[in-house]
Order: C-alpha cells, then structure tokens, then sequence
C-alpha cells in the first residue's frame, strides 16, 4: 500500500516547511516556534539560496514558508523569486501585518506561489485574544489587499481552539468572501502553545463537531492536521499518517533541520542545512530520520480497535505534554489518554525552552489585557 | 471517459515527475497538484508516451501484458483527468 511506502521515507520530502526568521512583531500565544526576536545565526541571503538550490536539485516541488513572520526578512522577496525561478513553488504563511497594497500587486505577478492569512478567530474579540490587539484587523486588511490585486485564491489559515471552534461557518463566510480557501489546523503544545494548550485545545464535544463539519466539508484544507479525529468513525478526507521525517520536515532559521514544524526540540532535530552533505544528507542519512522511517510500535494503543484509523495521534502532542510517545494522542478521542495526561506532573513534560520569545510577559487571559500584547507598529 | 489508447499522448509540459522507491511522484506546476504514479512500469509508461503513435504502442513497448491492460488504462484516464497526460 502507499501509505505503509510513504511510511519507510521518501527521497525527498513532500511537505517542507522553511521558517525563514524567527523575527515576529506579533506574539501570538501559541505560537508553535516561540518567535519573537531575531536569531543573529539565521541563514544568511547566499545560505538560503544554497538551500533552494538543493531544494531543487531534490525536486522538492513546493515549500512552505513561514516564520517568525517571513516578510520582515529584508531580502523575502528576493529569496521568493529565487525559489520561484527555481522551479521550487512557494506557499508562504503570514500574520498580513506587511502585506499592504503594493506588496499584494507585487505578489499577484508571480507565478506559483500561494499566499496563507493566519486568522485564529472570525471575530476581533476572539483573534485578538491569542494574537494580540489589533491583528484581526491587520488580517483582514492583508485579504483586502489581495483581493483588490486580484491575487486569486489565496488561504486564510486556522489553528483550531476551544474559543474559536463555534465558528468554523463564519470562517467558510470570511474565506467566500474573498474566494478564498480556508485551512484549518490543529493547535499542537509546541512553543509558547506548550504554556497555552491546557486552556486552548478543543474540548472533545468540540472536537466531534469539528469531525463533523470536516465530513461535511470534504474541500477544507487540513495538511492532514486531524488524523486523530478518524478515530471517531469514518476516516477524514487525506493520507491519514504522521508524515513526521518521512514525508514531512521543518528547517528553521538558524538551519536546523526537525522532524516536523512541531517539534523543535533537540530531541526532534536531525541536523543542519550548513553540515557536510547539507540538507540533502540530513533528509537521506540522519540517524533520527531513519530511525522514525522504521515500523513504529503502538505500545499502549497496539489493544484499541481505532488504531488503524488514528495510528495513535501525534508525536508533537504527545512529547510536549509529557506522556509516552507509543501511546494515545493527548486528545485521543476515546478518551485513552485522559488519566495519563492527568498524571503527568506538573513541570515534568519536556520544556520547549523559551524560544525566541521577546523578553516580555505574554499571558492568557479571559478578560483583555492589552497593554501585555503587542502593539503592531510598523518597524 | 474520453481517453482514446488508439491516439497519440504525452506528459503535460508543466508536470515533472520524481522518481521515488515505490514509483514516482507527479507534479503539476500549474493545477499544484500531487499525483503518486505507484509502479516503475508506470512510469516508464508515462514518460515513453511522446515517443509513441499511440497508448497502446506505448503499452506494447514497456511490455504490459494484455490481461493487465484495463487496469492501465483506467490509471492513464485517471491521470488525463488529473492533467498529468493529454492527448497531443
């Protein structure tokens, strides 16, 4: 079967994430990477396109870039038209805050290359409140942009919580809008989500809702985000399968090379763009990446008849809140994990360390704290 | 489903293919979509089509024997459906 070969690695990956910077002026509170502040050993203007020049000589067909937030880097559209010229087609992700109209008609002439708005809530209140004041309307604005450059069927991408679950129909309305596709994601207790998750994730009458309207929305994009929900009966629209090193990676700023853009842990890191053989050996020969290409154990899940649908969740979920990696997903839908989870100490599940996070206190709250949050001044 | 085996095809111009240990992996630069071709017979199928007056002279030369022919073809009208190959 195809999924049991995808399974034993690729010879190059399918899905490549490129965090260009871990530069951001948001400081969104589950932001998977901690960004914030800039890493003075990022990849240099002539090191990346060193990469993208491997990129294609591995016929790595598209990338995904993201941050930080890529378009501060003062040389992201010279590394975007590289790529492009290179035959490596580019998805980028961005908060939209850089994204205004001149931008949106320089990025509406390029050939293979997508756009993706992060919203994390319909509404202000609910956005605002994760990503801190006055993003949604940065967002929104982005899409305008786009739109009004006839930019075409950009992505408005989603990362699920427990406050913003109720309103995946509004989110359908904002992407139709503007002709746009809407993405939804899981949110993973990586980075500063790892500070966050216990509040933010979805509750698992949530979670079958979400199930649900994924069914019924078979168009909705999910980079195969929820395979874990397939436990809760018919298997979601896509592979079905952590694709974590096998068919999947994450290079971030400085070069390192994970396992996916959910673990940057040292644990998860296989090794760096500026090794010998480059990235090319990372992804062929690391000893981490071979060693997650072989049969994986289902441990504690090897007894539960849901297995086969949900292969027991995700890695990243289950490091980052401390429970074993062959057993049940965090938020296994049956409920599996529910006393492990419980009985995890508090501190002892693994510290994603504080990133690159900006020296201030970002906390999550019910009630508004805006002098906390980020104001989003141009810099 | 239109594809004719008596007419001649090729690969898109905008689709490269990778090969890969189970096969090849297709992709169309302009639809952005990813298709797995899941055996080297088909690959060589796919990439030979240009070279032949028609699917089943090209199915003639890599060799696929008869009884195997409709499962082929239903994977080639797959592919044209996909654009990964057209009629040329």
């Amino acid at each position: 079967m195809l999924v049991d070969q995808l399974k034993t690695g690729l010879d190059a990956p399918i899905c490549l994430t490129w965090e260009l910077t871990y530069a951001c002026n948001l400081a969104c509170v589950h932001c998977l990477s901690s960004s914030g502040r800039r890493d003075p050993d990022e990849l240099s203007t002539a090191e990346a396109k060193a990469v993208i020049d491997e990129l294609q000589a591995m016929q790595v067909f598209y990338i995904n870039i993201g941050g930080g937030e890529p378009m501060v880097r003062p040389d992201f559209f010279e590394l975007l038209e590289y790529a492009i010229d290179h035959r490596v087609g580019v998805k980028f992700s961005t908060n939209g805050t850089k994204l205004d109209a001149e931008k949106a008609v320089r990025l509406a002439a390029m050939d293979y290359l997508d756009v993706q708005i992060s919203l994390d809530g319909a509404t202000a209140e609910i956005n605002d409140k994760v990503r801190g004041e006055g993003s949604h309307a940065a967002s929104i604005r982005a899409m305008e942009n786009l739109a009004a450059a006839n930019f075409g069927p950009f992505k408005i991408s989603v990362v699920i919580t427990r406050d913003n679950v109720t309103q995946l129909d509004a989110f359908q309305a904002i992407a139709d809008t503007y002709g746009a596709e809407l993405r939804l994601t899981r949110l993973r207790p990586s980075g500063r989500g790892a500070d966050t998750w216990h509040e933010l994730h979805p509750t698992n009458d949530q979670q079958r809702l979400l199930y649900n309207w994924l069914l019924d929305h078979p168009r909705t994009l999910t980079g195969d985000s929820f395979f874990h929900l397939s436990a809760f009966g018919e298997a979601l629209p896509g592979l079905n399968l952590c694709g974590a090193g096998r068919v999947v990676c994450l290079i971030d700023p400085v070069g390192d090379v994970y396992a996916c853009p959910f673990v940057l842990h040292d644990e998860f890191r296989a090794g760096n763009v500026r090794d010998v053989g480059g990235f090319t050996n990372v992804w062929r020969s690391s000893d981490l990446f071979t060693s997650l290409r072989e049969p994986q154990s289902p441990g504690a899940c090897g007894s539960c008849g849901s297995y086969d649908s949900c292969q027991g969740g995700c890695m990243a979920a289950k490091f980052f809140t401390g429970l074993p990696l062959d057993g049940p997903d965090p938020e296994c839908v049956l409920g599996n994990a529910d006393d492990a989870l419980a009985s995890v100490g508090s501190g002892s599940a693994p510290n994603p360390g504080p990133g690159h996070s900006k020296p201030v206190a970002v906390t999550l709250s019910s009630r508004p704290t805006p002098r906390s949050l980020p104001a989003l001044t141009p810099r | 489903m239109a594809l004719d085996p008596t007419q001649p095809y090729e690969l898109h111009s905008q689709v490269a293919l990778r090969p890969e240990p189970f096969g090849a992996l297709a992709y169309h630069y302009g639809n952005r979509r990813l298709t797995f071709l899941k055996s080297a017979e088909m690959v060589d199928l796919v990439s030979q089509l240009d070279r032949h007056p028609s699917v089943n002279a090209a199915l003639d030369s890599v060799g696929i024997p008869s009884e195997r022919r409709d499962a082929y073809l239903r994977s080639l009208v797959a592919l044209e459906a996909s654009e990964v190959i057209h009629a040329r």
